[in-house]
């Protein structure tokens, strides 16, 4: 029988508060009942369809989506490791066996005090603190079972880089003061630009030559003139900080280390193409950088630096924070939208493009933290200054987040090309324990491994491009000659299998299709014929899915195949 | 004046002319060519799903789903190209390893025409459900469905605006549901029978069908019904 508690008097405030906006407040609205009851009884959700005037079927479909969200009771304090391959490789997979085994229970079975579950989670973005747990709400780095049930200090990244740009004030200031913030150059950018005429401002980031950092390399400054040229309001401006590439870590220290700047890059590219809105969505695991950024948008809001009128400029601009509930796909740009839209995350049929036709389908410029922290960057120095930096085909600052069997792992900000074997062995102190490199994983598990002869990339866009590779999210996972790598391989077919949206065929069929093939790899258990199986399926998710996630869901995989068939049972299959 | 303008565009070595605005599938349907499709239906919404309708176009990355993709000037586009087979042969191998396509006639001629080997995938996870035989219109045979979408937008906005289906669960464990799985009377169906005639499978089969196929007579299935009406009363 149903467990249906009767609905609570503070989600009732909330409808009463919020009912009006409709079905943009039901994600809102979900995580505020997930939090009461630590699921979403049947009588709260109709009160919340009521008030949002939003289709109960709907509700249980978005419920159904988010994997933070829960239809049915599940446990007090949620024990969420993760198990992508920066924290396999670090024996997440042995914690979650003991912590099962400490708390007597199965994954995904709660104690029966109600009080534990323990649950397998996808990259927390701890990849440098690596076992990473999420134990309600509090993040736990190099996580051991002691440490899971006495969770210490927030874990912090390692910041390096000389000199740096982009992480020059975190961990140097007080994240929260924009005295601090301004004495070291905050809000300066912000300030020349807001007296140019906005077209002179979109010319400068061009100029610039700064692309997205969240993995796709969009140019900047062309994203924000089709938006601006479009002669339709409201426009929006949104801040992706969805970072759930696996490997990546980089977004979130920016936020939580100097939110000021996200801000300040939010008001300039909404100034330039005249949005009034902006929505900062950010992942819903990420507990640590929401409360940080909450605080900062409260403390901009009191100081004039948003709402009306901002620095005397007449320009007006406000910004919403809103949570992610568990859903790597929703860092894909149209998938995000219709999460804030109050909708499941499915990634819509492109073109139109969002900045004609974006967040409630009105124009709409989408960028990532680092892309926004960039922009705060040029407008401070200037686009010539700017340009110094980088190389001349990816222009400015980068930040790589490294992690996996490597001496100094974390953030590195790199503004002089460099190749990746120097940013392993001169900048992050070479492989632990001396060992060999057997693979590494560039650009998260969208990106693709390189062979140990092929570290001579230049960490560029054209140098990666050249040798077929991508820079992706600046993510580097490294690997030593001890790897499993059949346990590596697995636990990226279960990623995604697992955030495949379901949306078209090939994704979410080839990507559970593909997690089959490479269990029985790990197993020792390969067919014959199962590499061509593999190379099929991945020939279909990447020629013909929808979106970024099923085009990519076999580029790791396909690249293993091709640096270490060794690991794919070729032998047995040979004679099939 | 836009509206009037037409595109020229060559497929499969033919050339056409055809207005603005007409999909690269139209557009070769003008010229007589068959180029399959699953989740395509006149009356819903395409939101290119299934990507059997998929085409090569000359110069583009990565294949095209001709359904929502509108013809552009001078094109070279091809339906049957190696690239453009082995991705619908692969689809169908994967959808038949997850799902029970034997009574789809459209998908076994598909499988037929695609030389789809019907044991591709040994050991994959099916996407079995029990029939759900909740009301007296309409089964649910959910280990049939291929999650074209048509029924859940025919109660919605395509059609009936009832809103009673959704969809759960994510990626390859996605499923029609109702509002927390309630049986369809309890749900807000108004039983139009809609979702029943857009279902491109037997997922979803009308009741008397159902049980006819079933080895039932006509005068059985009533006398069925009957017993069915008056244990409701009883127990209500």
């Amino acid at each position: 029988m149903f467990n249906d508690p009767p609905v609570s008097s503070h989600l009732l405030e909330f409808l009463d508060q919020n009912g009006e906006r409709g079905r943009e407040m039901l994600l809102p609205a979900l995580l505020y009942t997930q939090k009461i009851h630590d699921f979403i009884p049947p009588a709260s959700a109709s009160a919340i369809g009521a008030a949002l005037n939003v289709p109960l079927a709907d509700i249980f479909g978005v419920i159904e989506f988010y994997s933070m969200l829960a239809s049915q009771p599940r446990a007090e304090t949620s024990i969420r490791i993760c198990t992508t391959p920066s924290c396999a490789s670090q024996g997440s997979g042995e914690l979650v066996l003991q912590t099962c085994q400490h708390l007597g229970v199965d994954i995904g079975e709660a104690t029966r005090d109600g009080q534990y579950i323990v649950e397998e989670v996808e990259c927390l973005g701890l990849c440098d603190h690596a076992p990473g747990v999420l134990v309600g709400d509090e993040m736990v780095g190099e996580a051991t079972l002691e440490k899971i049930f006495n969770p210490e200090d927030h874990p912090r990244s390692q910041i390096y880089g000389d000199p740096l740009y982009l992480m020059a004030r975190s961990g140097e200031i007080d994240p929260l003061s924009t005295a601090q913030f301004q004495e070291k150059g905050g809000f300066e950018g912000l300030k020349k630009v807001l007296r140019l005429p906005p077209k002179e401002l979109i010319d400068m980031v061009t100029n610039s030559g700064l692309t997205g950092r969240g993995g796709a390399g969009f140019p900047t400054g062309l994203k924000w003139k089709s938006c601006a040229e479009v002669d339709r309001f409201p426009k929006y401006l949104v801040c992706n900080e969805d970072e759930s590439e696996p490997g990546t870590f980089k977004d979130r220290a920016l936020i939580e280390g100097d939110p000021f700047t996200i801000i300040e890059g939010m008001i300039i590219a909404a100034y330039a193409v005249g949005a009034g809105k902006g929505y900062l969505y950010i992942r819903g695991e990420y507990t640590h950088s929401h409360q940080v950024i909450s605080q900062a948008l409260e403390i901009a809001g009191q100081e004039g630096f948003l709402g009306k009128d901002i620095l005397g400029s007449g320009f007006d601009f406000e910004i919403e924070l809103r949570s992610g509930a568990g859903a790597y796909i929703c860092g894909e740009e149209t998938a995000l939208f219709e999460s804030i839209e109050g909708k499941r995350g499915f990634p819509r049929v492109k073109p139109p493009f969002p900045t004609t036709h974006g967040l409630f389908n009105q124009p709409t410029v989408i960028n990532n933290v680092e892309t926004l922290a960039n922009v705060a960057l040029i407008c401070k120095i200037g686009p010539e200054e700017y340009k110094k930096l980088g190389s001349e085909d990816s222009a400015g600052p980068r930040l790589f987040s490294i992690s996996g069997d490597i001496n100094l792992p974390g953030i590195y900000e790199i503004s002089q090309p460099i190749t990746l074997k120097d940013l392993i062995y001169e900048k992050a102190g070479g492989v632990r324990h001396g060992k060999e490199i057997r693979a590494v994983l560039l650009g998260g598990a969208a990106g693709k491994f390189v062979a140990p002869d092929q570290l001579d990339v230049l960490l560029t866009t054209q140098g990666t491009r050249e040798v077929g590779l991508s820079l992706g999210s600046g993510a580097v996972v490294v690997f030593d000659e001890d790897v499993d790598m059949k346990f590596v391989l697995h636990g990226l077919g279960h990623f995604f299998a697992h955030e495949s949206c379901g949306k078209c065929y090939p994704c979410q069929l080839g990507t559970q299709r593909q997690a089959e093939i490479l269990d029985r790899n790990l197993r020792g258990q390969a067919l014959p014929g199962d590499i061509e199986r593999l190379e099929d399926v991945i020939a279909t998710m990447t020629d013909s899915s929808l979106c970024g996630l099923g085009q990519t869901a076999g580029s790791a995989i396909g690249s293993a195949i091709k640096i270490c068939p060794e690991y794919f049972g070729i032998e047995e299959v040979s004679h099939g | 004046m836009a509206k009037d303008k037409t595109i020229q565009l060559t497929i499969d070595g033919k050339e056409c002319r055809v207005p603005e605005g007409t999909t690269l599938l139209e557009a070769a349907r003008s010229l007589d060519i068959n180029i399959p499709v699953i989740c395509l239906h006149e009356a819903t919404t395409s939101e290119g799903l299934c990507r059997q309708c998929v085409v090569e176009v000359e110069g583009w990355g990565r294949l095209a789903p001709s359904c929502i993709t509108p013809v552009e000037e001078g094109q070279v586009v091809l339906t049957e190209s190696e690239r453009v087979i082995r991705t619908r042969r692969t689809i169908l191998e994967m959808l038949n390893a997850s799902v029970d396509l034997s009574q789809s006639d459209v998908l076994q001629a598909q499988m037929e025409r695609y030389e789809v080997d019907p044991n591709r995938f040994p050991g994959a996870k099916k996407r079995e459900r029990e029939i759900l035989d909740d009301n007296p219109f309409y089964i649910r045979d959910y280990s049939q469905c291929i999650l074209c979408w048509r029924c859940v937008q025919a109660c919605a906005d395509d059609m009936q605006y009832t809103y009673a289906l959704a969809i759960g669960g994510r990626g390859h464990d996605s499923h029609i549901t109702t509002f927390f799985d309630v049986p369809v009377p309890e749900s807000t169906c108004v039983f139009c029978g809609n979702c029943v005639g857009v279902c491109p499978t037997n997922a979803l089969q009308g009741k008397t069908e159902y049980l006819l196929e079933k080895g039932l007579q006509h005068n059985e299935i009533r006398a069925r019904r009957r017993q069915e009406r008056q244990d409701k009363r009883r127990s209500s």
